[in-house]
């Protein structure tokens, strides 16, 4: 029971790093459906990264620092991601490009470049198996806390986990807080209500809109970099990360646009998408209609949240309009 | 007046104009050089992967995509008309919904089950009815498949305002899994399905893509006539520019959305028919192979307009075959192909920019000096 909630939220990481990234871009109202091609560049570039410095080490455990081992991949990670929300926001924001499109063609273009830079390492570590193993890396990303063992299920349950789940945890409670109680998130958020009235009011609407979708993408970026180096032990292999970037987005809906909410769902879509293991018993078949669970999930609160209509449910009124300041 | 420019030092250097005088053949012009731009990008950025010469690499995407023509080969040109056929075949099924500001990112799995509907029809029925009957059958039952996994959002979204970009988006994943799960039933512990041999569609000569690529040439004039002459069509557009203008002019809204996804359902429903039952005889979880997401930048692309969307369609397969060709050639990752499709995509989206606004240059510093 234990093993398979820690499985949980494991799994839920990515999408809440993606979530909370999501939600600081939709905030400042702008769709950004380029997430998932995001996040494997994030992974990609963390993997580039630690890839580049466990060669220039020699592979030789002896010879890596282990600060350095995580500060590389964490920064590569971060920068190649802030880049591609750079890319969206200068098309959505500056040349008003429509979101969808240019989320969608960022989604393409971004697992294409995760992929194509994947298979460019895989040839050159030349191994048997499709992927890249980068398990030292991803053991200095997985230090546990010396006493955690010691303290049974306790220790595995709350300190057993890479930095990175921790890190995605105060990033999303960090960011619920300025959201709502700080000077910077009210404008962000008056920027993506009504981006008209915040120009008004003295805002820099675009500095908010660039920022807001580049920050969000650095932090969506570090969901890829969980998986590769705690989930999935340091291996890289193409097209693994599979459809966990539309899970993040959906995960924004489920959460009503609060980080802090997104802690929650995360580790449920985790449970959900775990839950075929649950169902062990029932057959191969059965477990793929339980593999459905977290899209029947978000479906139904997508409906539910419409049909209630409460205010502070809704996405902010300007999502997915570019803002022109001379139209009236 | 230079007194004030002198105080203001932050004047910004220029500002934008929304323009309205831009002629369709100047905007088109604008949109051409975007292409040729990014194509040449393209091609830059594969000399830099390959160390191959420039025109190598152009001739290596044509020899990729149309084979050896000269020689009367035409293998590797119906497998393009194919594949055009089918993104081209998509994108005019989310056209009606998108005029209509409905983003319908759900054709992938409308396709899907439409396939699946006709893999369960061939499998099924294919001993017990007729070959005329059976075919009827395996249309209806995809074209209804189709239409039904388009309008559940729409009626959600007529009903409730559900945001129907998720809902589809969603609705594709639920498609999925209920292919892998009948393909658990159907396929036993090989997880696959063997080409069927009943309930395919009737090949012209031996060639089974023709018959595809003449349905969606009809479907393309067709859906033309229907977004331009028709009264669906202009209910479409008006809900597309405002809902409170249909309103107020008497559309019921509700109708016209949940209308028009059941038509681009079932257009959906039915090019996954022609996929399962025209070429493949067999489904699989990427029969449709991310098409669906594509078809939504190519209608766009090509600004709801059919015709236009014909030549987008074609340009983006064009792009993917030759650029997976060249990364062939080359030991590259097939994955390049959709870094060139992403690329072509963002630049031909970001030159409406330049269409739809012009930049006013200030020159106030050389006044504020004298």
């Amino acid at each position: 029971m234990i093993s398979y909630i820690c499985r949980a939220i494991l799994i839920g990481v990515p999408m809440l790093y993606g979530a909370t990234g999501e939600i600081i871009t939709e905030k400042s109202g702008h769709l950004n459906l380029g997430i998932p091609g995001i996040m494997y560049v994030g992974a990609i570039s963390g993997v580039t990264g630690a890839f580049l410095y466990e060669n220039a080490c020699g592979n030789v455990l002896e010879n890596m620092n282990p600060f350095l081992s995580v500060l590389i991949p964490f920064l590569c990670s971060v920068i190649g991601s802030a880049l591609m929300g750079l890319i969206y926001s200068f098309f959505t924001v500056t040349l008003r490009a429509n979101q969808n499109v240019t989320g969608l063609a960022l989604t393409t273009f971004g697992i294409g470049l995760g992929n194509f830079f994947g298979a460019s390492l895989i040839k050159l570590v030349d191994s048997d198996l499709p992927s890249v193993a980068l398990t030292k890396t991803s053991n200095f990303f997985c230090t546990k806390l010396p006493f955690a063992d010691d303290l049974g299920w306790f220790g595995e349950l709350f300190l057993s986990f890479d930095f990175l789940t921790y890190l995605s945890i105060i990033i999303a409670i960090i960011a619920s807080v300025i959201l709502s109680k700080t000077r910077v998130g009210l404008n962000l958020r008056a920027v993506g209500e009504n981006p008209a009235t915040a120009d008004a009011a003295g805002i820099n609407v675009t500095k908010y809109k660039y920022l807001a979708t580049c920050i969000g993408s650095a932090i969506a970026g570090l969901g890829g970099l969980q998986y590769v180096m705690a989930y999935a032990n340091g291996s890289w292999s193409n097209d693994a990360f599979g459809d966990r970037g539309w899970m993040a987005i959906a995960l924004v809906i489920f959460a009503l646009w609060k980080p802090h909410m997104a802690i929650l769902g995360a580790f449920l879509f985790g449970a959900l998408c775990n839950a075929n293991v649950y169902a062990q018993g029932l057959g191969v078949e059965t477990q793929e209609l339980f593999k459905m669970l977290p899209y029947v999930v978000t479906i139904i609160v997508l409906v539910f949240t419409s049909m209630r209509k409460k205010r502070e449910h809704q996405p902010p009124a300007h999502l997915g309009l570019s803002y022109f300041r001379e139209e009236r | 007046m230079s007194k004030t420019k002198t105080v203001h030092k932050r004047e910004p250097l220029f500002h934008l104009v929304k323009r309205d005088d831009m002629k369709w053949w100047q905007a088109w012009l604008v949109r051409i050089a975007a292409i040729v731009v990014a194509l040449l990008l393209v091609g830059f950025i594969s000399m830099l992967l390959t160390k191959e010469s420039f025109f190598t690499i152009y001739e290596t995407m044509y020899r990729g995509v149309f084979g050896k023509l000269e020689t009367g080969s035409t293998v590797m040109l119906w497998k393009y008309l194919q594949k055009t056929a089918i993104l081209l075949g998509l994108s005019l099924a989310v056209t009606p919904a998108f005029k209509m500001k409905f983003w319908n990112c759900g054709a992938e799995g409308q396709a899907l089950v439409g396939g699946l509907a006709s893999m369960i029809c061939m499998i099924e029925l294919g001993d017990v009815l007729p070959y005329p009957a059976l075919i009827l059958v395996i249309l209806l039952s995809s074209v209804v498949a189709g239409a039904i996994w388009g309008v559940i959002p729409a009626i959600f979204k007529a009903q409730y305002n559900t945001n129907e970009t998720l809902f589809t988006l969603m609705m594709n994943y639920v498609a999925t899994q209920i292919v892998k799960y009948y393909l658990y039933i159907e396929g036993g512990g090989s997880n696959k399905i063997n080409p069927v041999a009943e309930g395919n569609l009737p090949m012209i000569g031996d060639n089974k893509y023709a018959l595809n690529v003449i349905i969606i040439l009809v479907i393309t004039i067709l859906m033309y006539i229907y977004l331009n002459y028709s009264k669906h069509g202009y209910e479409i557009t008006v809900v597309g520019e405002s809902q409170n203008t249909a309103r107020y002019v008497g559309i019921n809204v509700k109708k016209v959305i949940i209308r028009t996804m059941i038509v681009s359902g079932a257009l959906c429903g039915l090019v996954g028919m022609l996929l399962v039952a025209g070429t493949d005889h067999s489904i699989d979880t990427n029969t449709v192979g991310g098409q669906g997401f594509t078809a939504i930048m190519v209608s766009w692309l090509g600004q709801f307009n059919p015709f236009i969307m014909v030549l987008m369609s074609a340009l983006v397969i064009f792009l993917n075959l030759g650029s997976a060709k060249v990364a062939d050639n080359c030991g590259l990752n097939s994955s390049f192909a959709d870094i060139a499709v992403g690329i072509v995509i963002l630049f031909v989206v970001g030159c409406e920019f330049f269409i739809r606004y012009s930049i006013k240059f200030h020159h106030t510093k050389k006044e504020a000096r004298v």
